[in-house]
């Protein structure tokens, strides 16, 4: 770990001054960016924590959604009660991820931000675009199995390992962004993530020395709303792939997968879970080890479904 | 109290963290830090190494290479455990992560920024890193045969020919290996977390060129093993050379990440197993061919394919191995040597000829059961592997298991039921005990044993109160350093038998002496003590190796056991769940139930982690390991493992020895995880054979199955 200066904003415009500095990161719950520091992934000259700004409330807005302060805790959000109401698949999607002591610390914002768990970014022996632009990607023609199928390109084929965003994808929500130049800016989920093209380093539309103030909900759009993440054991891994579905009357309404691809991979289209579920795979590129994320996206969707239709029946 | 479930001795202590760890020990002071930068190669050579910044970098003491490192006894020096270890040798480098530098320096951070300032440059030379690439093939060894094999299995009216592989596992404890190593006045002070130590200490003599009487190894508290702390490593060679050196104590603790290629793992095995029987389900041929990962420079060889001689009746038998020298660094026992990954195949196999035969799958194991080894001709003593079927079979209500496979719902999840056999190797290791009595009243046991946090401390205790009739809180155990008398510590299910024995003779000696002393019986020993031994009175208990002990020429010594399990897989997404699990074992006598249940109960979710999830990828391009942290390499969490039991066949095997106990630390694990297979087959009707058990394999069946 290389040396760093750190600094504990007391305010936003503070932060953003702070964060201006060349080499600077916001530091939030920090249980990814220290692991990634740690492991020389990640070698900020200066970190300015974020911790005691005060975004961490939940607050109403007046089109009647919530706005969701970027330092909101995982565990806080999911345990909010017009969360848990309106935006279950919110709640399921934030439970499902990590474990109690993460969610604790873990920020909404953070959450967004985590990097890739792609095992050869992973490792500074191996050559990875996305950690090192231009000196190549490890991961294609390596072990694969829980890399992308969708969204991925020749530089990259990791995936985004936040099942948060999944749910935040289907709910359509909008993120809030402040910079030291300029006024804040709204960002919607769809294109928060970007995919990875020719530039795997660059993987969000947050700029350089830009924070994340909110992410802010739209009015509760009702529904049954399930997450289903299949992953290798029962809890504390990173998903296979997952769902987030809105269904209404047995019906798919919205519907988004996680695991798959570089960005929540929302689909919009109308008709039965296969019928859906070809129109989100369309184009897809698995690799020798991942073909099987195709057959499990199909049938976790229609599982997923299957859950709704008993929830629905049993209200 | 011989065998009641009394607490650890040690672990209100433990839990209150008044028990340090070697790398808290501060007996020495503060330490300085070490952190070793690992190749980023498989194989080739260091052709520069430029260390002028780590040097220069704040905080740092001392920078070796293989240009810097002193003169280290050769490798080849003894063979297996008692070689010599020397680390930065030379500019080979031999696997992925190998040590090519030690930083030193005043915090772990300081060491581990320098670290990573070293500039190294490398000439990749070609190399083999796939093991699956290799289907058999290679050298054959350790063949045992009896009678006709090929021909029987060739006329078996029902036979089964399978082929199934097991990836490479790894032995991590909750505390990774580190060590403190502190020179001064001429002597070498290594406080380090191991298994065996008298085996450690003639190696790392080897290795620094030192007399054994210059070192000691403390190692009073170790946070388990599973085989990790076997074999010398790196962290006790480095700190040692380095506190030489610098004069200064040097910790060098392991990161988990590092511990992947650091330490060895449990090789990779595919095995071809060829069952032949008769139409009502005796087993006329019996054939197993493993094939494992080595490497060229040693030698340890899973024994895949000796667990299944003397498990079952059969005239005809074909049991052998052959192996692959990859450079992928040294394999090493990991718990359940051979036996986790050689039953958790062949109780496999065992069940699909079942399917074939339809009969159930107890039944069968039943009716090849047998009191006599069948290899070695001589009794199979304690042998109750049927005991253990049965009552296991009674309790878990296996007459309601799903006869059909794929035939049994509860709402998504489909139900399946398995049963494995499991067996085990007892041995005994030559081992000596001093038991002292101070007429203050306390007993004191001494070993170079370890105890793993697996209840040693607690059962020497015991015994060495039953035997002396005193309260267990008057004696105190002292263990875990080479200058106590010697044994073979912890490892290969021998801790307990060695120890209990040996404890118990050292007792008897010792009242003998009082005895003597007193010329009559007495009750209180502490009295006699007192009246006739004002200094005190010791003696040393002795047991001798197996190979010197006319029992284990008389006798087949295993301990035995029987899994059942219950497993739920999606139907949907093939997510497999164990819904609950229940192990019968028969090892002799219980020293204390509580920790021999706990061990059972480890062993067991051992079997379900490498039916369902343990598996170690290495990069058949690069040789790393490419899920080298607990985050990508799986093993159950709590939500994985729900209500499980293990039950013990209380005993006394009066063949093993006069105490009449065996080990039991690898028991549990046994075919655990061909019982949780089996369960995924009766749930599916999908066989999978190359494990863990994953969805990307299960998934491609259930479909097939519709
Ligand atoms: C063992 C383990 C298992 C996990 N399992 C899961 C899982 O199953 N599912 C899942 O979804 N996640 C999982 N996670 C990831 C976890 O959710 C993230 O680590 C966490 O959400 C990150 O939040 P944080 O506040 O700690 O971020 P930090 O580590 O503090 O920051 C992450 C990044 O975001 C930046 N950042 C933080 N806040 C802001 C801001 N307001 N504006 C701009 N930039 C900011 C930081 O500079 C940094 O680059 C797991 C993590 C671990 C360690
Ligand atoms: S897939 Fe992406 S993250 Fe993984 S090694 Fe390739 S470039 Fe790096």
């Amino acid at each position: 770990m290389k040396a760093f200066s750190y600094d504990r904003a007391g305010s936003v415009n503070e932060a953003l001054q702070l964060a201006a500095r060349p080499d600077a990161k916001f530091i939030a719950g920090g249980t990814n960016l220290l692991d990634l520091m740690k492991l020389g992934i990640e070698a900020p000259v200066h970190l300015v924590d974020i911790n005691r700004l005060g975004l961490d409330t939940i607050e109403p807005t007046a089109e009647g959604g919530l706005r969701i302060g970027a330092l909101v805790r995982n565990a806080d959000l999911a345990a909010d009660m017009r969360i848990r109401r309106d935006y279950a698949v919110l709640a399921r999607a934030l439970v499902s991820g990590a474990s109690g002591q993460l969610r604790n610390k873990a920020t909404t914002a953070g959450n967004l931000l985590q990097r890739t768990r792609c095992p050869y970014f992973y490792n500074t022996d191996m050559p990875c675009n996305k950690r090192r632009p231009g000196s190549g990607c490890a991961a294609i023609g390596g072990l694969s199995h829980n890399l992308g199928v969708l969204g991925i390109s020749d530089a990259c084929i990791a995936t985004h390992p936040s099942d948060m965003a999944v749910a935040l994808r289907v709910l359509d929500a909008t993120v809030e962004i402040a910079g030291a130049r300029g006024a804040a800016r709204t960002v919607p989920m769809a294109d928060f993530h970007r995919l990875p093209g020719e530039t795997p380093h660059l993987e969000t539309a947050l700029r350089e020395g830009e924070m994340i103030v909110a992410v802010t909900l739209p009015p509760p759009m009702g529904g049954t709303q399930i997450y289903r993440k299949v992953r290798e054991r029962a809890s504390y891994a990173f998903a296979t792939v997952s769902v987030a579905l809105v269904a209404r009357e047995g019906r798919i309404e919205r519907v988004a997968f996680g695991g798959l691809a570089p960005k929540p991979w929302r689909v919009d289209a109308n008709g039965s879970a296969g019928e859906v579920a070809d129109a989100a795979l369309a184009g897809a590129r698995p690799t020798p080890d991942n073909g099987y994320k195709l057959d499990l996206a199909r049938r976790t969707l229609a599982a997923a479904l299957a859950d709704a239709v008993r929830l629905e029946a049993g209200r | 109290m011989i065998g009641d479930g009394i607490n650890r001795t040690e672990g209100p202590r433990k839990v209150a963290g008044q028990v340090p760890y070697s790398a808290e020990r501060r007996d020495a002071g503060d330490p300085l830090h070490g952190f070793v930068r690992g190749a980023a190669i498989g194989s080739g050579r260091i052709t520069e190494i430029d260390t002028t910044a780590a040097e220069a970098a704040p905080g740092v003491r001392l920078v070796l290479t293989h240009r810097n490192a002193p003169p280290q006894g050769d490798l080849a020096d003894l063979g297996g455990l008692h070689d010599a270890k020397p680390e930065l040798v030379d500019d080979r480098i031999v696997r992925y992560g190998q040590p090519v530098a030690l930083v030193v320096a005043d915090s772990f951070e300081q060491a581990r920024a320098a670290a990573m300032l070293i500039e190294v440059s490398y000439d990749r030379e070609p190399a083999d890193f796939d093991f699956f690439a290799h289907a058999g093939g290679g050298e054959v060894q350790d063949v045992s045969a009896v009678g006709d094999f090929e021909q029987a299995f060739a006329e078996a009216p029902v036979s089964i020919d399978a082929t199934y592989t097991t990836p490479y596992h790894f032995g991590h404890p909750m505390e990774p290996n580190a060590a403190i190593a502190d020179w001064r006045d001429g002597h070498l002070t290594v406080y380090l977390t191991a298994q065996m130590l008298n085996q450690l200490l003639d190696g790392l003599a080897l290795t620094l060129m030192l007399d054994k009487a210059d070192i000691t190894i403390d190692s009073a508290y170790v946070g388990g093993g599973f085989g990790s702390k076997i074999g010398l490593h790196c962290e006790a060679v480095l700190a040692s050379l380095a506190t030489r050196i610098l004069e200064r104590p040097v910790k060098l603790a392991m990161t988990r990440r590092q511990m992947f290629s650091l330490v060895g793992h449990r090789a990779a095995s595919q095995s071809r197993i060829r069952l032949g029987a008769t139409a009502d389900g005796r087993l006329t041929a019996l054939g197993h061919d493993a094939h494992v990962q080595t490497t060229i420079r040693d030698d340890w060889r899973e024994p895949v394919a000796n667990v299944a001689r003397a498990l079952y009746a059969a005239p005809n038998r074909l049991t052998r191995r052959s192996h692959v020298e990859l450079d992928v660094g040294a394999p090493e026992p990991v718990r359940g040597p051979g036996e986790l990954p050689g039953l958790m195949v062949f109780e496999s196999a065992v069940d699909e000829l079942a399917e074939k035969l339809g009969m159930d799958p107890v039944e069968l194991r039943l009716r090849n059961d047998t009191q006599i080894d069948p290899e070695k001709n001589r009794p199979l003593n304690g042998r109750r592997l049927a005991d253990c079927l049965r009552e296991g079979a009674e309790r878990f209500g296996w007459d309601d298991r799903p006869i059909v496979p794929a035939s049994r719902r509860d709402g998504d999840w489909l139900i399946g039921y398995g049963v494995a056999s499991s067996i085990r190797s007892h041995w005994q290791m030559a081992t000596d005990v001093r038991v002292r009595i101070d007429p203050a009243g306390l007993v004191t046991v001494q070993s170079d044993m370890t105890d793993l946090g697996t209840g040693t401390y607690t059962i020497m205790a015991q015994v060495a109160a039953s035997a002396l009739n005193v309260p267990v809180e008057q004696v105190q155990v002292e263990l875990g350093r080479t200058d106590h008398p010697k044994g073979w510590g912890s490892g290969g299910s021998w801790g307990s038998g060695n120890m209990s024995v040996a404890t118990d003779r050292a007792c008897s000696a010792v009242r003998e002496k009082v005895f003597a002393a007193a010329g009559k019986g007495f009750n209180d020993i502490f009295a006699e003590v007192r009246r006739h031994f004002p200094n005190g009175v010791e003696a040393i208990g002795h047991t001798i190796g197996a190979n010197d002990d006319p029992n284990y020429k008389a006798y087949s010594q295993f301990t035995y056991g029987a899994s059942f399990a219950e497993v739920g897989v999606d139907a949907y997404t093939g997510e497999v769940r164990l819904r609950r699990m229940l192990g019968v074992f028969s090892f002799g006598r219980v020293l204390n139930a509580k920790t021999a249940r706990s061990q059972l109960l480890g062993g067991m979710i051992w079997g379900v982690s490498a039916a369902l999830h343990e598996g170690g990828d290495v990069d058949p391009r690069y040789g790393h390991w490419v899920n080298g942290d607990l985050a990508e390499y799986l093993i159950p969490t709590h939500a994985d493992i729900p209500a499980i039991d293990a039950i013990v066949l209380d005993d006394f095997d009066e063949h093993a020895n006069h105490m009449g106990v065996k080990g039991i630390g690898e028991l549990g694990a046994g075919g655990t995880g061909g019982s949780v297979a089996n369960a995924v087959y009766n749930a599916t009707g999908v066989r999978v054979r190359d494990f863990p058990i994953t969805l990307g394999r299960l998934l491609p069946g259930l479909i097939a199955r519709g």
